[in-house]
């Protein structure tokens, strides 16, 4: 089922949670709302399920091309999965993935023995058959969101909308289970959009990322589009660590921090209008000597070598702080030392300007 | 720390616990254990045909009857409408909220005795109750309805006080979870809400309920205390007390007390029974992975 908002604000007070937002997901699309929070993105969410009203004079929502604004979430057919699982904590897990099939018309609902091989069958698919019969107390974080996933479904939702799913796990968990829900949702195919403020995570199992900051979606494309070509300064910024340089003019010679580049090349006719270098830290190339690039010298503050990157913490002649990532191999062949002099020197670089980008 | 001591207690970092331990039992003993035992000694002051006589007399049993079914009942309208009210309390915002929210502890805080005088002058037959209620064949004011009428007002703040908090830390997302997944708000209620207040509503009616039994202030003036039919226990006693009858007048406490104690033993285990189903289960689970690894 395909979902397009059209134009949706929605106010708490004075403070504009959604400015006139517009978005088309596509029917088995798995999409990413991403943004820092107070960014509109779970209310842009709750809107879609029909917990919260937009306000009276915005746009439309529609589910496959139907208006579906006076219908109250009990009867949008979504299937709604909380941060915070909210479980019915005096049922069982069993219970639980029942209820929506329990709490339909006695015309529509399906008989004892449907239900209970439904629920078994969902259960299998979220992999938690062995506790149908706990309690959610009974349960770690990460197997009651498997459990409030099952219970969602059970309704068989034409849309399924996560709140920050994994928000409450800890961080092996959490990897675990983003792997898994995109391996679920390649079978299931339901139509999803979850909210997260974790960059990793949207790009990670997202089809498509939507950016948004301050009720306003920023930059909308896949994971592989937003990360390399980022539509402004805030989705740099926000998408991962990154080298920030003020670009200035000094007697005819242009510089972003430390590094001296080609003013013909950055400064032509936009005179009086700030510049700024985002280089990421992979993105910056360490050496012990000069070798020819242009390049800046700088002290090496600290070193963090655990993990697959090691990772420097720089600082210029100038006191600029800068951060680097390499290779641990590249790192281990060259043999830096806290305190040594290197030469920095980049391989790629994003220069905005206001908000144009060059 | 006793040998005994260190058997019965499992261990735990706050230190005190033998002082703290004898403290409560010496506590509990010089304010509620000692007083009781002594009401009950007094009885074997009578012999066993006394003392039956004494609490199987019509006039004793009607008194009985009317003390506990009025407290039910009382107890049972509390837990009814004081949720309501404690509902209404908490989660709507309308002009008035707070003093309406301070008018339930009036109960608390009024005498029992001007609240009996207070209720009997509204319903006696020319009350600003009483004189419509009375046309209709409804009487209130010197009847058992009276009393039942007293016993909830008196019984009202427990059953609101005891809820709202309950009711302030419900989590939204639980309603809006059961909505999504097409519950209707009566089903919702139901199955949903109800049985997480469920323990809360019933320690509500507990108190209001043991609140009911021990009041004496508003219903001899409401009930009238009309022999064989609107005397409740306290009253009787209070009478033998004038006649130098002490004998009788503990024998009656003695089967109050015992007929109190057990009702309110069997809602502790009927809380404890529903409580069990979700936390027995939880606290094993919790001790045993610990357990393993000393």
């Amino acid at each position: 089922m395909s979902i397009r908002i059209q134009n949706i604000s929605k106010h708490f007070g004075s403070f504009a949670a959604l400015d006139q937002v517009s978005l088309d997901i596509q029917t088995g699309e798995l999409v990413a709302l991403l943004g820092p929070s107070g960014s509109g993105k779970t209310t842009l969410l709750r809107v879609i399920a029909g917990l919260e009203r937009p306000d009276p004079d915005s746009g439309a929502i529609l589910f496959h091309d139907q208006d579906v604004a006076d219908r109250s979430v009990t009867t949008r057919g979504v299937g709604f999965v909380f941060q915070h699982y909210a479980l019915f904590k005096h049922m069982t897990v069993f219970e639980n993935v029942a209820f929506g099939l329990r709490v339909r018309p006695w015309q529509q609902r399906p008989s004892r023995r449907e239900i209970r091989e439904r629920v078994q069958k969902l259960l299998a698919l979220v992999q938690l058959e062995w506790l149908a019969n706990r309690y959610p107390s009974q349960l770690s974080g990460g197997q009651k969101q498997r459990v409030a996933l099952a219970r969602a479904l059970a309704v068989e939702p034409k849309v399924l909308l996560l709140d920050e799913p994994f928000g409450a796990l800890d961080a092996k968990v959490r990897q675990e289970l983003r792997q898994w829900l995109r391996r679920l949702h390649d079978e299931i195919h339901v139509t999803s959009v979850f909210v997260t403020h974790d960059q990793e995570e949207a790009l990670e199992v997202a089809d498509r990322v939507v950016i948004m900051n301050q009720g306003r979606i920023v930059q909308i494309g896949t994971p592989e589009e937003v990360f390399n070509h980022p539509a402004n300064e805030f989705v740099m910024n926000f998408l991962g660590t990154v080298n920030v340089f003020q670009g200035r003019l000094e007697t005819g010679r242009a510089f972003f921090g430390p590094l001296e580049v080609d003013p013909s090349s950055l400064f032509h006719n936009q005179a009086g209008r700030a510049a700024r270098a985002f280089i990421r830290p992979h993105e910056l190339e360490v050496n012990t000597h000069k070798n020819g690039q242009p390049s800046f010298r700088a002290r090496v503050i600290h070193i963090n070598a655990a993990g697959p990157q090691a990772k420097l913490l720089l600082e210029s002649e100038n006191g600029e702080s800068v951060q680097v990532e390499m290779p641990r191999d590249r790192f281990q062949s060259m043999g830096i030392k806290r305190g040594d002099d290197v030469y920095v020197s980049p391989k790629n670089m994003r220069v905005f300007m206001e908000d144009y980008v060059i | 720390m006793s040998p005994l001591l260190g058997r019965i207690k499992t261990p735990s970092v706050i230190p005190g616990f033998g002082l703290t331990l004898g403290f409560t039992l010496l506590y509990l003993s010089l304010v509620v254990l000692i007083p009781l035992s002594a009401l009950i000694l007094k009885t074997t002051e009578l012999t066993w045909e006394q003392f039956w006589a004494t609490v199987t007399d019509p006039r004793t049993l009607a008194a009985y009857k009317l003390s506990f079914g009025a407290s039910l009942a009382g107890a049972l309208i509390n837990l009814v409408f004081g949720s309501l009210a404690a509902w209404v309390l908490v989660r709507y915002r309308f002009i008035g909220r707070r003093v309406l929210d301070a008018m339930v502890d009036l109960p608390f805080a009024l005498p029992t005795a001007v609240a009996g005088i207070a209720l009997t002058t509204l319903y006696t037959e020319n009350g600003w109750l009483g004189r419509y209620l009375e046309p209709l064949g409804i009487r209130v004011a010197f009847a058992p309805l009276g009393v039942v009428v007293a016993l909830t007002f008196i019984g009202l703040p427990f059953v609101v006080r005891t809820l709202q908090p309950v009711i302030e830390d419900l989590d939204r997302e639980l309603e809006e979870a059961a909505a999504s997944l097409g519950a209707r708000r009566i089903t919702t209620l139901r199955r949903v809400i109800l049985p997480e207040l469920w323990p809360a509503m019933l320690t509500g009616f507990t108190l209001a309920l043991a609140r009911a039994l021990g009041e004496y202030g508003s219903v001899v003036f409401i009930s009238g205390n009309i022999v064989g039919e609107t005397e409740i226990p306290p009253l009787l006693i209070i009478m033998k007390l004038e006649e130098y009858d002490v004998g009788s007048a503990t024998a009656i406490a003695v089967v109050m007390l015992l007929a109190s104690f057990l009702l309110l033993l069997m809602i502790n285990l009927l809380q404890w029974w529903s409580a069990r189903r979700h936390v027995a289960a939880r606290i094993t689970l919790r001790v045993s992975p610990s357990a393993g690894g000393v």
